[in-house]
């Protein structure tokens, strides 16, 4: 049970994390830059992992988990849930914008067809 | 006398949103015509003739290309209304036939009076609404919930029938395109220190308007809305 609490500490923050980063409002230049330097970091650690699997069993076993794969699984799962809500934010933002496109364009119309006297 | 409303209304605006309501708009808007003279219709991409009808019938029509939600449909009322430089005061009114056209004048003099930035419907407040029970609870669930996040307190959510006054209407920011708007307009007026009131309005609730109506699932929906960024 306590040889798990590292790797437990670290998937728990990274979701508290994660979830912080989707209710916070925030500038979308820090947002891209952190994404990515997250993707740069995640390529340097696939080609490191590849590059030297017995470092992964080490770092594994340091963190209480039991084979370097299931390391990686957890991994993977973070990645696939940080990238929805990216996409989520994104589609948020892009939703906002068309918005305000679509509104210019309906009030010319307007105020073509029907003008106010 | 109704004449005399219309001139005495000269300076507000009323602001329909428009979503596929071919069998009940022409009604609606007859009626609003025949109190207020300026009167904007939101058609929010629908597929059957809203608009046409809404034409004919007098109002003026903006149409969104697509279809964006109830709460795009509104801001893009309030913009159109806000290019009459000598409008005073915006009325929000639902296109289904829920409101009731007095309560609407009523509360567009009443503003005037309080001297308020914004006046809000609400069914509570006297006894001629009967909504179920399940959607009192819902409702009063979303009071306090609004209240806690806003500061504002009233004693309805998501009544459609509103009145703004110019600076309200400028400042009052709406993001959420979708039902979640009500509750962003609540916190915007705290957000912005808007001076603010009740009156007591009359929703009707037909069988058309419960076909139509929210769905309660939808207030799950709305809280996430109002959460995720």
């Amino acid at each position: 049970m306590d040889s798990q609490i590292l790797i437990k500490t670290l998937l728990i923050v990274a979701f508290v994390l994660l979830s912080a980063f989707m209710v916070m409002p925030g500038n979308g230049t820090r947002r891209t830059a952190i994404r990515r330097i997250m993707v740069v970091m995640f390529g340097l650690g696939a080609i490191v992992a590849i590059a030297v699997p017995d470092l992964l069993s080490y770092v594994s076993g340091v963190l209480g988990v039991g084979r370097g794969t299931d390391l990686i699984l957890y991994g993977l799962v973070v990645v696939v849930i940080a990238n929805v809500m990216s996409s989520v934010r994104r589609n948020r933002q892009l939703e906002r914008e068309m918005t305000k496109l679509a509104r210019n364009v309906a009030i010319d119309r307007a105020n073509r067809d029907s003008p106010i006297r | 006398m109704k004449r005399d409303a219309r001139v005495a209304f000269e300076t507000t605006w009323v602001v329909v949103p428009l979503f596929n309501e071919a069998t009940v708009i022409q009604d609606v808007l007859t009626d609003l015509l025949g109190t207020f003279a300026n009167v904007v219709c939101v058609d929010d991409g629908s597929t059957d003739d809203s608009a046409e009808i809404a034409f004919r019938a007098g109002a003026h029509v903006v149409r969104h290309p697509i279809n964006l939600g109830q709460g795009a449909a509104l801001r893009t009322g309030l913009d159109f209304a806000l290019q009459d430089k000598r409008a005073e005061y915006f009325v929000t009114f639902d296109s289904d036939g829920q409101h009731d056209v007095d309560d609407a004048a009523g509360m567009a003099r009443e503003i005037k009076i309080r001297d308020h930035d914004v006046l809000i419907g609400s069914r509570f407040l006297d006894g001629r609404t009967k909504p179920g029970w399940l959607k009192v609870l819902i409702l009063k669930l979303a009071v306090r919930f609004e209240s806690l996040m806003s500061g504002v307190r009233l004693t309805d959510a998501h009544n459609g029938l509103r009145v703004l006054n110019r600076h309200a209407a400028e400042c009052i920011t709406i993001e959420q395109n979708r039902m979640a708007h009500a509750s962003e307009i609540v916190s915007e007026i705290g957000r912005n220190k808007l001076s603010y009131s009740e009156f007591p309005v009359h929703v009707r609730y037909t069988e058309y308007s419960r076909a139509k109506g929210q769905s309660m699932w939808n207030s799950i929906n709305i809280l996430s809305d109002l959460f995720l960024k």
